[in-house]
Order: C-alpha cells, then sequence, then structure tokens
C-alpha cells in the first residue's frame, strides 16, 4: 500500500524533489562560505547529508499543512516551499529577509508557507507543532502538521508530554526525528535509553516506525502513511529518519567526537547521488521494461521469411 | 568588542593573567581538587573540544574522569533537579546551562525545589547546588540566545545570584559559590570570556555581597554589571576628558546586594546611574534605585537614571542588536543628565 502511495508521485514531482535537494545543499553551502566571510552572525547549522529528509517528508503533504522545524532549518524550509531569496536576506539579516532581519538563521519562518518556524531551543518546536494539530482538529480541518527534530531533542520533557497528549486527542501530528547520530558532540547511541527510538512510540499507544533517511523514496513512503493515518483522523506518529550531518554542527565545531572514516562512510550514501542513480536506474528500466513489451508483444517471423536474406 | 584589562587592586607576586574562561576554569579546578563531593554536569562540558563550548570545562574530565564531568542528554530540567537532588543529598554539583536562555526550561527545579527547600524544611536542609550559566548579547545570536536573565532569579527567596565582569571575580565567587550551602544562580557573560586580567593563583575566595569599586570618582556614581562595568570605565575616559569624574561600582553579587558601599558612594557623589544589559523593565536597575532612593534619599541631587537594554526581544541584525543595548554613547549621556 505504501509502494503505491510513492509510485503516485509523477516524473515532475520527482525531478523537482531532486531539484529541492539540490538547492538545499547548494543554499547550504553557499551559507558556509558567506559564514566563513563574516557576512553572516551567530552561528549557521548546515543540513547538507541530511536532504531526503525534508524534501522525502514534505513531499508527502500539503500546501495547507504546516510543518515546525529547528535549528538546522534551511532543508525544511525550503521544502516546504520557502523563497531562497528571502531566507538568503535573513541569513544577512537584510530588511527584505523572512524576518526584516530580526530573527536571522535560527528563527526563519513563513507562516502563510505553513511554516511555522525553525527554533533556537531544541525541542521547542514539538510543542508547537502539536498546538498546530490540535487548532487543525478544532477547525475541522484534515490538515496535518509535521514536527522535525532532532536525536537530541528526543531527551527533553517536551516530547513525553507532547506525544501523550497527541495520543489521547488523536491529534494529526508526525513526529519525525532526524537521528543524525549526534546532538553536538552527544552521540545519539550514548545518550539515547534505545538505539531505535522509534520504539518509544509503542509507550504512546501510536505506530513508530524508522527509515532510510539518507533514501528520499523510503522517507516519502513512511511518512506518506504517516499523515494518511493523521488526516484520516487516527492520530500521531513517530517516524525517525536515519541519516547524518556531512558538517560540524555550526561553524567552528571542533569536530573531535568523530573519525573521518565515519563521515566518509557516510558520504558514500549520498542521498542526492542516491536519489540521482535510482531516478536514472528508474528511466533505464522504464526503458527495458518498454522493450521487453515491445519484443513481447511482436510478431514471429513467418516461415515464408526462411529462405529471405540469404543474398543481396 | 574592546577586550579591556581591569586592574582593581595591585596585583599581589602570584598573580597571572588569565582570560575570564580561564579564570572560572582553575576555580571548578582547584575546588574539585579541594573537595571530592563536587562534580560538573551539562551538555558539552567534556567532549566537546576537550571541555565546554566556551572552553570553561576544558581539561576537567582528563583530570577527573567521566563519573565527575558528566555530559548530559539536552534535558535542562532534568540536570536542574537531578543537580538539586543530589546536592540535598550530601554531592556538591555544579550545573551547566549552555546559555541562560535555556534556564527557561529548568525553571521548576531551580524556582520551586531548590530555592525552597531548605526553608519549607524548616531549615532542616541544605542546598550547596551551582546552577553555570553565560548570557548576553553582541555576537548575532538572536533572540533565544542573547538575553541576561538576572532578574528572574533575584526575584525568587532563597536563591543567590552572582555575575561577575573580571576574571579576578569570575574565580573567587565561583570559589565562593561552590563553597556555599545555598544555591547559587551563576552568570557569565559570553563576551567576556575571552577578556583578560589578573587573576591571584591559590585560594581566593570573594564574598558574596562585596561590591567592587572598579574606578573611585567624585561626581556621578554608576552601578552596573558584566559589559556594562567595562562600557562604564569607558565611559568615565570620556567624561575624564570633560572634568567629570565617574566612580564605578560592581556590585558582582545581586544577591545578596552590598548596598552599604553603593550607598556610601551616592552619598559622595549625589547621583546615580545604573546600567545592565537586560530589559529595564522589572530589571534588576529599578531594585537597585529603589533601594537606594529609600535608603538615602535626601543624598540624591538629581533623579537617578537607568541605562538598559531596551524592552525588546535581542534582534540579530547587528545594527538593530546594538541599538538594543546599551552602549557607551548612552552611559555618557546618562551621566550628564544627572549632573546637569
Ligand atoms: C534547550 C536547548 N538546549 C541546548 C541547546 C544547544 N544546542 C543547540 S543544537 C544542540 C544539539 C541538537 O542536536 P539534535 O537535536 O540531534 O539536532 P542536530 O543538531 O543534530 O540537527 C544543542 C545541544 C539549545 N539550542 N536548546
Ligand atoms: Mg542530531
Amino acid at each position: 500500500m505504501a509502494r503505491k502511495l510513492a509510485v503516485a508521485l509523477s516524473p515532475d514531482q520527482l525531478q523537482s524533489m531532486l531539484r529541492t535537494m539540490h538547492m538545499i545543499r547548494q543554499f547550504d553551502l553557499r551559507a558556509l562560505d558567506l559564514y566563513r566571510e563574516g557576512a553572516m552572525r551567530g552561528s549557521t547549522h548546515p543540513y547538507i547529508g541530511m536532504e531526503a529528509v525534508a524534501v522525502g517528508a514534505c513531499a508527502a503533504l500539503r500546501p495547507a499543512d504546516r510543518i515546525t522545524s529547528t535549528h538546522r532549518g534551511h532543508g525544511h524550509c525550503l521544502a516546504k516551499g520557502g523563497d531562497p531569496r528571502l531566507m538568503m536576506a535573513e541569513l544577512l539579516g537584510k530588511a527584505t529577509g523572512y524576518c526584516k532581519g530580526k530573527g536571522g538563521s535560527m528563527h526563519i519562518a513563513d507562516v502563510e508557507a505553513g511554516i511555522l518556524g525553525a527554533n533556537g531551543i531544541v525541542g521547542g518546536g514539538i510543542g508547537l507543532a502539536t498546538g498546530a494539530a490540535l487548532a487543525a482538529q478544532l477547525a475541522g480541518r484534515d490538515d496535518v502538521t509535521l514536527c522535525f527534530f532532532g536525536d537530541g531533542a528526543l531527551n527533553q520533557g517536551i516530547l513525553h508530554e507532547s506525544a501523550n497528549l497527541a495520543a489521547i486527542w488523536k491529534l494529526p501530528v508526525v513526529y519525525i526525528c532526524e537521528n543524525n547520530q549526534y546532538a553536538m558532540s552527544a552521540r545519539a547511541d550514548k545518550f539515547t535509553s534505545v538505539p531505535d527510538p522509534e520504539v518509544r512510540a509503542k509507550a504512546y499507544g501510536f505506530p513508530g516506525v524508522s527509515c532510510d533517511g539518507m533514501d528520499v523514496m523510503a522517507v516519502y513512503r513512511t511518512v506518506a502513511d504517516a499523515v494518511a493515518r493523521a488526516r484520516a483522523g487516527e492520530g500521531p506518529s513517530l517516524v525517525v529518519c536515519v541519516t547524518y550531518r556531512y558538517f560540524g554542527h555550526h561553524v567552528g565545531d571542533p569536530l573531535n567526537y568523530r573519525d573521518k572514516a565515519e563521515v566518509d562512510a557516510w558520504k558514500t550514501k549520498d542521498p542526492i547521488d542516491r536519489f540521482q542513480a535510482d531516478r536514472l536506474a528508474a528511466a533505464v528500466t522504464q526503458e527495458i521494461d518498454a522493450a521487453v513489451a515491445f519484443a513481447k508483444a511482436s510478431p514471429e517471423p513467418e516461415v515464408e521469411a526462411l529462405m529471405e536474406d540469404v543474398y543481396a | 568588542m574592546s577586550r579591556p584589562v581591569i586592574e582593581t587592586t595591585p596585583a599581589p607576586a602570584a598573580t597571572r593573567v588569565l582570560t575570564y574562561a580561564e579564570a572560572l576554569n582553575e576555580a571548578l579546578r582547584e575546588e574539585m581538587r579541594r573537595d571530592p563531593r563536587v562534580f560538573v554536569m551539562g551538555e558539552d562540558v567534556a567532549v566537546w573540544g576537550g571541555g565546554g563550548v566556551f572552553g570553561v570545562t576544558r581539561g576537567l574530565v582528563e583530570e577527573f574522569g567521566p563519573q565527575r564531568v558528566r555530559d548530559t542528554p539536552i534535558s535542562e530540567e532534568a540536570i536542574a533537579a537531578l543537580a538539586v537532588g543530589a546536592a540535598v543529598a550530601g554531592a556538591r554539583p555544579v550545573a551547566e546551562f549552555m546559555y541562560a536562555d535555556f534556564m527557561g526550561l529548568a525553571m521548576e527545579p531551580i524556582v520551586n525545589q531548590a530555592a525552597k527547600i531548605r526553608y519549607m524544611f524548616g531549615g532542616k536542609a541544605s542546598v550547596p547546588v551551582v546552577f553555570r550559566a553565560q548570557e548576553g548579547a553582541g555576537r548575532g545570536n538572536a533572540a533565544q540566545h542573547s538575553q541576561s536573565l538576572e532578574a528572574w532569579f533575584c526575584h525568587i527567596p532563597g536563591l543567590k545570584v552572582a555575575v561577575p565582569s573580571t576574571p579576578a571575580d569570575a574565580k573567587g565567587l565561583l570559589v565562593s559559590a561552590i563553597r556555599d550551602e545555598n544555591p547559587v544562580v551563576f552568570l557569565e557573560h559570553k563576551i567576556l570570556y575571552n577578556t583578560k586580567g589578573p587573576v591571584p593563583a591559590g585560594d581566593v575566595a570573594i564574598p558574596m555581597g562585596v561590591a567592587d569599586c572598579k574606578r573611585a570618582g567624585r561626581d556621578a556614581t554608576f552601578v552596573g554589571v558584566h559589559t556594562m562595568v567595562h562600557k562604564a570605565l569607558a565611559a568615565a575616559e570620556i567624561l575624564a576628558a570633560e572634568g567629570i569624574d565617574l566612580e564605578v561600582i560592581d556590585p558582582r553579587t545581586l544577591v545578596p546586594f552590598d548596598l552599604d558601599t553603593i550607598v556610601a558612594s551616592v552619598r559622595k557623589t549625589g547621583r546615580l546611574v545604573v546600567g545592565h544589559e537586560a530589559y529595564e523593565r522589572c530589571g534588576i536597575g529599578a531594585e537597585i534605585i529603589a533601594q537606594v532612593i529609600t535608603a538615602a534619599f535626601d543624598a540624591l541631587d538629581a533623579p537617578p537614571v537607568r541605562v538598559c537594554g531596551e524592552n525588546v526581544p535581542i534582534p540579530y541584525n547587528a545594527r538593530l542588536e546594538a541599538a538594543a543595548l546599551p552602549q557607551v554613547e548612552d552611559i555618557v549621556a546618562a551621566v550628564h543628565q544627572v549632573v546637569a
């Protein structure tokens, strides 16, 4: 059934997803340059390596749906339809930016577009997303809220309180944990009580699943299921996307808590390369399928042709 | 921002120049050596860069091990609450919050538990815990990473509040905070971490509740904390060129508060300006002025003036952020106003 949903994406949608993944990567590479050259203040948290999560998840949404984001929020914003010009202007603190220069990277928001803000507080979006889901329920609308947060936020009390409320009130919210293995220097496998955080959903009585967060279609399929459930009034879900951040937490990260071999190993699973390779393979498969169909449907030669073509 | 070296008292023999962060590190290290009950916990205090996002806990895990220097998950309420529980049960925790803004998540254990346990239990328990955090603006960290929140804690009976402005004060006050039998909210300032100053070696506790005169003057008294002490000293130079002699007093702790030193200064100058980066409304400046007026109304020759942060969330843009914060020129203008 999940497969069917994924196949329902049109070639245009798939192309636009690939484009958004490229957009996120280039946006954040440029943000890093701007930060290093002193054009940005505060800090910037690159989403590079995690593009499949935001793009796959937001592909399951309608325009009226909402998201809450995190300190590492550029990817979520672009995937939900944020305008890169207004985002970039915000990073540079300009009057034309999303927040008129008052918010900066960590507070970009576009409430009209359903982007209820990046957040400087780890876990800060969790209760807000749950509240947005409550508002949709109260208004009798079938809008869904996606709540992005990191593995680090798994251990904030607000997640427990919100998950329980969402469960008892059957709120249309999907909790999306981006498990990129670290919260600053804190390894997810050492600072979280279980290696597979999706099992925590069981304690609240709603579904918890994990998926390959380096595979945009896997994210899409998994989140689309959870969104369909929320839209149908069946309540919340937890989706853990297993992924990785290629760069330091922010510029200036000493990066003394992980080694290069680990980073290189994750880079071999690059979500953009993978999606491109998968799309190319799919296109080729389609051509081969067509070739097979053509071959199968084609007539056998007539016996009369037996002696033809021996000499010119 | 400038990195002033402040010499308050003549440097004794065994004095080195340290940064504010190094001075805090030395206080933690020496107290952990002295008292095995002292331990440190917080986010990224052990592994990240060898100890702490600002280097305050650097090298401590190497010397004292991961039992006494504990990296925690991102769980501010639990960090604070566990520290309170541990303190009541005989440990001496130093709990770190990466940014004072995140103490919003930890207010329950700090305000309802730590501050009140001794009193509620009829004096039969003590809560020797230190809640460390850094506050303040100036780096473009925007509204959720730049606030100065000392007034929140000053409002709560049962808490002590320290706000050092120099490396020497940072070390001496942290030593006292750790030795104190009461909960101490110890607020550092992010802009000050790399500032340098002389710090006496060895056991140099600075008692809580003793203000320090950072510059003697005859014409007006400035009372302020953190960066405002440094800005007031810069303002004093400008004013000196005009023949106005500004006295700069740093209370160093807000609870307990050394009213006597400040009243004595106001009795000398007859004029008072108070300053803090924190929002003006209901800030500690209002409390300081109220206390001085009550104690020494007769000594004042002009209404006291506040030089504080605007009543606005701290903006990201550099120009807006500077406009939201009290600057040297604002202090100069305020002094002109009170001496006029
Ligand atoms: C309440 C709170 N505590 C601590 C921080 C400091 N901080 C910012 S990001 C971060 C790590 C977050 O890790 P995670 O949730 O896994 O997200 P990631 O950075 O990996 O995307 C920390 C500790 C914060 N911003 N808010
Ligand atoms: Mg993480």
